[in-house]
């Protein structure tokens, strides 16, 4: 590997050490999105006031949002880590790119389950065939073809960058999926939250959401950590440093 | 709820069971493989005694 | 077939199926937005007459909703900037649906009357509480223009 690649970097790269350095880092991670969540919650349901037009209805916006959000964000933490495990043939990059599937799959499942509870009391159906809904569902299959080409071969490492091919050539969908709003004319509102320029919502309803967005990020890399480092130990089952765990657990 | 409580709080449960389902699904992969790998390496000793005695 | 290869089979023919049906999806999706909605001025300069139903966009007419005493039907009218079109619509109506809303309904033509099969509301992006919103309504009430009509992100507007 290249020299310019930073010596500890290397290091965490290597299967035992990132294993350890996952193992202890994850409790943080979990606790500040349990802390985070709590606090959103909190703020969502109890502080936040009612909205003008949609009453109680709009609270599903503190899950929702946060949910597509993140169906997006892994799906390019994906890809990136696809296209490094393709090119540079790092297993770590392999695992962080095929772990981070299932966490993406669940979040865009959730995005289409509240927001199919949203719009049957507002828009006044459960689903329509608009460039948002279909594009995240689209989203939703692409994770799915990524798990299920993984898991076709016998070969982990073939699966994994069949997968990860697939991975990459579908980052074309994430851009669809944001800016449908802006470039079709669909039954979906455009967005809330901005990056640039103000949000178009309430100070006492934004920061319950933007704390939700927080703790979904910290619960990816909990949950995220806790996959690798079963997959790790799968694996590297015949190497020495899983049979010491192996023994380990067992004397417990 | 203001009479949404029968979509607020169904979209709520998904999120949390949806994501508690995720989070533990690797602890148990992870104790089923570290279990297998106990049962392998001892079968191996087992051989290997075996094999030695006879 | 010895049952690894046919594991692998039907997980990579499960992969396709998925694969092409995300691609129809997106093709059907395509093909509806191209008539996704027409706005009153539109289907009266003609430009939906080459479609049996489509969609009908725009914004309820303020003080236009009657509803019958003894059915779910309901009539209203759906404005634009430059037109208007009576809606009958018979069922249950979601509870944005009020004056000034945004809607997209679903349906045909009957002479001059558009008969909806579907009646959908739009809500625009914006979060506020109502005390916020009834201030700002104040703030406004010297202007008077056309209060919700004029901040609303106009989903009738011709598509490009």
């Amino acid at each position: 590997m290249s020299d310019w690649i930073p010596l500890w970097l290397h290091k965490l790269g290597s299967p035992p050490v990132f294993y350890r350095f996952a193992g202890a880092l994850r409790p943080w991670m979990l606790a500040l999105a349990l802390l985070l969540g709590a606090v959103a919650l909190y703020g969502g349901l109890v502080l936040a006031p009612a909205d003008y037009q949609q009453g109680d209805a709009y609270r599903i916006i503190f899950i929702h949002v946060p949910s597509a959000w993140m169906s997006l964000f892994i799906y390019g933490v994906m890809a990136v880590a696809s296209f490094i495990a393709l090119v540079w043939r790092i297993k770590l990059a392999e695992v962080v790119a095929m772990e981070s599937a299932p966490v993406g799959a669940c979040f865009t499942f959730i995005t289409l389950v509240t927001g199919s509870l949203w719009g049957k009391p507002m828009w006044g159906t459960w689903w329509t065939w608009d460039a948002r809904l279909t594009s995240e569902l689209v989203l939703l299959f692409l994770y799915l073809g990524v798990i299920g080409l993984y898991h076709a071969f016998e070969d982990r490492r073939q699966g994994a960058r069949a997968a990860a091919f697939l991975a990459i050539v579908g980052i074309i969908n994430v851009p669809i999926v944001h800016f449908s709003v802006n470039w079709w004319n669909t039954l979906h509102q455009g967005s809330t939250v901005r990056i640039l320029g103000p949000s178009k919502m309430s100070g006492d309803m934004l920061w319950p959401l933007l704390t939700m967005m927080a703790a979904t990020k910290f619960y990816y890399l909990a949950s995220l950590f806790g996959r690798i480092r079963a997959d790790l130990l799968a694996m590297e089952s015949g190497k020495d440093w899983v049979r010491q765990i192996a023994a380990r657990e067992e004397a417990r | 709820m203001g009479g949404y409580a029968a979509y607020v709080w169904p979209a709520y449960a998904v999120f949390f069971v949806v994501l508690a389902a995720d989070f533990f699904a690797p602890a148990l992969r992870r104790r089923r493989n570290l279990r297998e790998l106990r049962a392998r390496l001892a079968r191996q000793s087992a051989r290997q005694q075996r094999s030695a005695s006879s | 077939m010895n049952p690894t290869r046919k594991r692998r089979l039907t997980i990579v023919v499960s992969v396709l199926a998925a694969a092409a049906v995300a691609i129809g999806l997106t093709v059907f999706a395509l093909q509806q937005n191209m008539n996704y909605l027409f706005t009153p001025s539109q289907v009266q300069s003609g430009e939906a007459s080459a479609y049996k139903t489509f969609r009908l966009g725009g914004m309820v007419k303020a003080g236009s909703i009657q509803r019958a005493s003894d059915s779910l039907k309901v009539t209203f009218t759906v404005i634009d900037a430059g037109g208007a079109m009576p809606v009958e619509y018979t069922g249950i109506l979601p509870d944005l649906f009020r004056d000034n809303q945004s809607v997209i309904a679903t349906g045909h033509m009957d002479n001059a009357r558009f008969i909806a099969t579907e009646v959908l509301a739009k809500h625009d992006e914006t979060y506020m509480p109502k005390e916020l919103k009834d201030a700002m309504a104040k703030a406004h009430e010297g202007k008077k223009v056309d209060g919700a009509a004029a901040q609303d992100n106009k989903p009738g507007a011709p598509q490009p």
